[in-house]
């Protein structure tokens, strides 16, 4: 007996032992000053830590840039006559060509080409000389010298009207314009002297206007990115890592990396470990596939939800940006004019030469499948106008390994189809013959079409369009993602139109909760009978017993 | 049970026994309360600490449960869970008449049989096809990432998914019927006092059929 007792107390005491010290080491581990943070974070840190880049050029110095230019094409020719291969370079990317890949002649995809979409439709394959004022050349056509300070000068102007202003002045020839002219190519030749890589503004200066104003397109780009604070976008913000555009959009010989129509912007999600040349392109680059602590759900997510659906919970967070655009209900006149209103963003919500449009701040994304290729319709294809035609639309589903789920702006549109041949039309709007001067479809279209080689039949309607822009900028700070029951909802999932797959907290059998809480009531109301009956019977019958007693 | 007769206090949950079955409760709690929050029936921790909790709680129910799988076969109590039709209806008859008119319990727990009938069978069940039932599909479920690395991609979510909701409904009715059968004693609080402090007041020994020992021979 004493023996076992002995044994018993040396059993506990050793178990008490092994626990204090689990305990200790539990406390010390806790206690330890361990940088405490998600892996894929310390990643991205290493990869992007020598920001400051050094620089072997003052341009400022270069003989070449220190004269006072006439034109574009001599300003071009300074540039190139150190950068001897860029203009060629430049030449041959998407930037210049306007087009997706210009040795592909059938659907030719690009501004220049076949593509449209329904803010203002097309290009006209560049003949619409509106769309031209975001063609990196001087002027307005296609036909001119590269314009390299519109990507490279850090100093903001208006370089088209720079040069029109000195040829003008020249012109004239007095002394007053001539010192105006000489005031213009001091200022020209300053900001040619101020040269670097790409900053937001100069990207912005397109990107951020695409579709014909401030946010209009994208949604997640507008010149609230061109100082933005880390709330908006982590890698940008000013206050944070102060990110250009190419830090990301890494760049080689010129083409800079990002989707291009149906090219995805990376055909393989590889971190830099795994390739220290590749693009910085996907958010897997810097912060790998695993980027959350270790044991982190989220870290099993990554191969079906993409990062930017859970880290970026709205776009157009600052500026508002355009949701859908009526062409159909242009060309209205007050009092024999055109006319604008404005909406409460002081955005133009109706102008008679562009119809009724809406605008949205805040705008929670649509998520789809997608495995970095937009499908989109162009010029030449047949559409269905039973129903809302996808003019662009992500491609890809679940049970490809590639697909994500992934954050979408929608743009609704209502635009201009040809009844007979069934295809969308692509009215030229600029200029003298275009519809924004005579307000009239039948000749704007007709127009639009032949600058197009394509036919209009002359009998035309307006069809429902979607426009789809994958959401990737405007990304938040690490502590304002998604919540998970944003989409791990019964009411209001944000993922409740994606179907073909059980997700937990969003999906159950309706009959299994029926028949499951059913039973878990029968029961109860089973068992409160039961007690019934006891007390009603006195407790067991008990007390009567006693009573027989 | 009845006050009639002589009672006596015989010692019929060991220490290790008693300990399983309130830490069993406890993560049961936890694992039902958390569940049915993922499921969406109500927010109380937040879906994230559910999931969570979740998580941790069933991997050490799982763990747990092996220690009382070594238990119950190296002491041989899982000879008490052998189900027997003897008997059984007159332990249907007494929950369902015979209660109501103070009469005893058919079937007293002994040490050597510590179930009646119906609790064998139904703690058979419980302890042989429930649970683990709801480990196994807890445990794929949690283990869904790495399906195909253990070669189940054929397995389907949804499926795992309904058969562990429909194991928590189980469950949970389970313990609305147990907590109230357990109010059934010679008190109220008997039955809990026993799962509490091991002994339980039964009544003599002579109304115990010797079929329902574990052992052929009967205790002295």
């Amino acid at each position: 007996m004493e023996i076992a007792e002995k044994k018993n107390s040396l059993c506990i005491c050793l178990v008490l032992l092994a626990c204090g010290v689990m305990l200790m080491a539990a406390v010390a581990e806790a206690a330890a000053p361990k940088e405490n943070q998600a892996p894929g974070r310390s990643m991205a840190q290493q990869a992007t830590k020598s920001k400051k880049l050094w620089r072997t050029s003052d341009h400022s110095k270069h003989k070449v840039l220190q004269k006072d230019f006439i034109s574009g094409a001599e300003l071009t020719q300074a540039c190139i006559s150190c950068h001897s291969e860029a203009e060629t370079q430049f030449h041959k990317t998407i930037h210049w060509t306007w087009l997706a890949d210009p040795a592909e002649k059938e659907r030719l995809y690009g501004k220049a080409g076949n593509s449209l979409n329904n803010f203002c439709i097309s290009t006209n394959k560049t003949k619409d000389a509106g769309c031209l004022s975001c063609h990196p050349g001087w002027g307005k056509t296609k036909e001119t010298a590269v314009n390299c300070l519109v990507c490279h000068s850090q100093t903001k102007m208006n370089f088209d009207e720079a040069i029109t202003d000195i040829k003008g002045f020249l012109a004239e020839g007095d002394d007053e314009s001539r010192e105006m002219a000489r005031e213009i190519q001091a200022e020209l030749r300053a900001a040619a002297q101020d040269i670097g890589l790409p900053a937001r503004q100069n990207c912005g200066s397109c990107h951020f206007y695409g579709g014909g104003g401030d946010g209009v397109k994208h949604g997640d780009l507008d010149t609230s990115l061109v100082k933005p604070s880390k709330t908006l976008d982590v890698h940008m913000g000013v206050d944070g890592q102060n990110f250009t555009c190419t830090r990301c959009h890494t760049t080689s010989l010129h083409n800079i990396s990002g989707r291009v129509y149906t090219q995805p912007a990376a055909t393989h999600r590889k971190s830099l470990v795994e390739d220290d040349l590749a693009n910085k392109i996907t958010c897997e680059s810097c912060h790998t596939s695993q980027p959350h602590k270790s044991g982190q759900k989220m870290n099993e997510h990554t191969d079906k939800v993409a990062c930017q659906s859970c880290h970026i919970p709205d776009f157009a967070r600052v500026n508002p940006t355009k949701m859908s655009w009526d062409w159909a209900k242009a060309g209205k006149l007050k009092d024999g004019k055109k006319f604008k209103t404005k909406d409460e963003f002081g955005k133009f919500d109706y102008m008679s030469i562009k119809g009724q449009m809406k605008w949205a701040k805040h705008v929670k994304p649509e998520y789809h499948w997608y495995n970095g290729v937009i499908k989109s319709v162009t010029a030449r294809d047949k559409i269905d106008p039973s129903g809302i035609v996808k003019v662009s639309w992500p491609e890809g589903e679940r049970q490809d390994a590639n697909s994500r789920i992934y954050p979408f702006k929608v743009h609704k549109g209502n635009q201009p189809y040809d009844k007979v041949n069934q295809t969308l039309l692509m009215p030229l709007l600029s200029g003298k013959q275009g519809y924004w001067n005579h307000l009239d479809w039948d000749k704007a279209l007709t127009v639009g079409q032949t600058s197009m080689d394509l036919p209009f039949s002359g009998e035309f309607d307006f069809v429902e369009t979607a426009y789809v822009f994958p959401i990737t900028h405007m990304v938040a700070p690490k502590d304002k993602p998604l919540s998970c029951r944003e989409c791990h909802s019964k009411t209001d999932s944000r993922l409740a139109d994606l179907k073909g797959f059980y997700m937990p907290g969003r999906d159950a059998s309706k009959l299994l909760n029926f028949a499951g809480w059913g039973a878990v009531l029968g029961s109860l109301i089973g068992v409160l009978i039961h007690a019934l009956g006891r007390f009603l019977s006195r407790g067991n019958g008990r007390n009567r017993k006693k009573e027989e007693e | 049970m009845t006050t009639n007769g002589k009672m006596k206090n015989i010692y019929l949950y060991a220490r290790f026994e008693r300990l399983w079955h309130w830490l069993q409760t406890l993560l049961i709690i936890i694992l039902l309360l958390t569940g049915f929050e993922v499921h969406g029936a109500f927010a109380l921790f937040g879906f994230w600490n559910a999931v969570e909790v979740h998580n941790f709680v069933g991997l050490t129910w799982l763990i747990a449960f092996a220690f009382f799988a070594f238990w119950i076969f190296t002491t041989g109590e899982w000879r008490q869970y052998i189900p027997t039709t003897k008997k059984m209806l007159a332990v249907m008859r007494y929950y369902m008449y015979g209660i109501f008119r103070g009469e005893p319990h058919p079937v007293p727990k002994r040490k050597e049989a510590k179930h009646n009938p119906l609790q064998r069978i139904v703690y058979l069940i419980l302890a042989a096809i429930l649970l683990p039932v709801q480990m196994v599909s807890g445990f794929l479920y949690w283990g869904y990432n790495s399906w195909g690395n253990w070669g189940l991609s054929w397995l389907s979510l949804q499926v795992v998914a309904l058969i562990h909701t429909a194991g928590a409904f189980a469950i949970l009715s389970f313990i609305v019927v147990h907590v109230y059968m357990i109010t059934t004693g010679h008190t109220i609080f008997a039955h809990t006092r026993a799962m509490i402090t091991g002994w339980e007041e039964v009544a003599d020994e002579e109304s115990v059929g010797d079929w329902e020992y574990k052992t052929k021979a009967k205790a002295a």
